[in-house]
């Protein structure tokens, strides 16, 4: 199975775990899209997390497009195990269209006019 | 033996003058302070001029206090200036501790602010469209101004700094508390910010009234809603920041009926406060359905503001995406 080699996976237990930060980490050190990718609705080994992780997705997501990143560049879905081509496709998918918006240029929240 | 007392200096920024005001609140304390110390620098008080720290020997003042954020080229010279002249530095203030409700000019730029405030608000008469320039010739003279940047910073993005006193404006018994441990050489490790490291939830009232399984069904806004003076506000579906938000300020917002609007910042265990308070209320919101939880997304009117509404440049973002805005 090959996909997009522009994805890094970084493990976690379970899509709940997803702290926000961790997602505006990524953005502000060079990701220009972030991908949450966790188990069906219903299907979570500690009960709630998926659920937590889509509150806060869509929460998040709203509030990223006030700083500027796109709703397109900040994806949640939801794969199981069982689901490799999926994985695969929405990987491909999804850099896609990060590739049609361009790099995210926010220059680690810098101020080029100061720090020139 | 010297008796010669220890040298203290004040300084704004991009402040609103309150923490000018927080040193004045200390009432009586003040003269215990002016007993202890000597004032050698302080703008809105005392007529020291810039060449007058120029003058000092490094490393001679034993504590500045600066408040306010830096967005100016002159701020940003001035402290640098006391950073050098300096044995202590302590950021006072949200502004300079996070970068404050100046900070929130982060979600705009130069060109932007400046043509808001100095062409399309109702109230300005400007025909002629005239901005500040950092240069003008007047009468073959040329007449400059500080460089005002597209961004705001928090003291210690600009200098090195040593503690913070956190709050809009540090209540009289945190400041009172900090002279002391400094004149007393008690001081915590460097970077500390000097108020209990704990959430203001801990030391909430409210606390009591807060249910088993606290949910929110839709948020409001404060004066959408009569607030019952009893009742923890996010019970209430009121944005209150207390759960990511420091506490020591004395509760004075709480005790006036009023949610938390997190002007100490975090604790020590978080970098994020707005991401951290994001985190939590989207784990309140009382819905597993997609659609319902878009609903109640939908009445929060402005989560950026709202969550870092004293901590922008302190922030993972600091800021706007620059080209985003127009």
């Amino acid at each position: 199975m090959t996909y997009a080699p522009n994805i890094r996976i970084i493990r976690v237990m379970c899509s709940g775990r997803v702290a926000p930060q961790f997602v505006l980490k990524a953005f502000i050190e060079g990701a220009d899209g972030v991908l949450i990718s966790g188990c069906h609705p219903g299907d979570c080994h500690y009960q709630e997390g998926n659920y937590n992780a889509l509150r806060r997705h869509r929460l998040l997501s709203k509030m990223l497009e006030q700083f500027g990143i796109e709703r397109e560049r900040f994806r949640l879905e939801w794969v199981s195990a069982a689901e490799g081509v999926k994985f695969q496709q929405i990987c491909d998918e999804f850099t896609e269209q990060i590739k049609k918006l361009g790099p995210l240029n926010l220059n680690g929240g810098k101020d080029e006019h100061r720090e020139a | 033996m010297s008796t010669e007392k220890p040298k203290v200096a004040f300084y704004w920024c991009a402040s609103c003058g309150g923490c000018e005001e927080a040193v004045i609140d200390l009432a009586e304390d003040i003269l215990k302070v002016v007993e202890a110390v000597d004032i050698v620098f302080w703008p809105v008080a005392l007529d020291f001029k810039k060449k007058d720290v120029e003058a000092m020997k490094d490393g001679s003042i034993a504590v500045s206090f600066i408040n306010g954020a830096v967005r100016l080229s002159e701020q940003e010279e001035m402290v640098k200036l006391l950073r050098q002249k300096s044995g202590l530095v302590v950021a006072f203030g949200s502004c300079s501790h996070l970068g404050g409700i100046p900070g929130l000019g982060n979600f705009w730029n130069k060109e932007t602010i400046f043509r808001r405030a100095y062409i399309t608000t109702p109230s300005t008469d400007n025909p002629d469209g005239t901005v500040p320039l950092e240069k003008t010739e007047v009468d073959g003279k040329e007449l400059t101004l500080p460089r005002f940047y597209d961004t705001v910073y928090t003291l210690d993005q600009v200098i090195d700094v040593d503690y913070y006193l956190p709050g809009c404006a540090p209540p009289p018994d945190l400041i009172m508390n900090a002279l002391q441990a400094i004149l007393e050489g008690k001081l915590p490790p460097k970077g500390a910010v000097l108020s209990p490291n704990k959430s203001l939830c801990d030391d909430c009232k409210r606390n009591e009234s807060k249910p088993e399984k606290l949910t929110i069904k839709e948020i409001k806004r404060p004066w959408e809603v009569e607030l019952d003076p009893e009742k923890c506000f996010l019970a209430q579906g009121v944005i209150c920041m207390g759960p990511a938000t420091r506490t020591g300020c004395g509760e004075r917002c709480i005790e006036a009926n009023m949610p938390c609007r997190g002007c100490f910042g975090p604790t020590d265990q978080v970098i994020d406060q707005g991401a951290k308070f994001l985190s939590s209320l989207a784990s309140i919101l009382d819905t597993d359905d997609e659609k319902e939880i878009e609903k109640i997304v939908d009445t929060i009117v402005d989560p950026a503001g709202t969550f870092y509404r004293f901590s922008l440049p302190s922030s993972i973002l600091r800021r706007r995406r620059m080209e985003d805005i127009k």
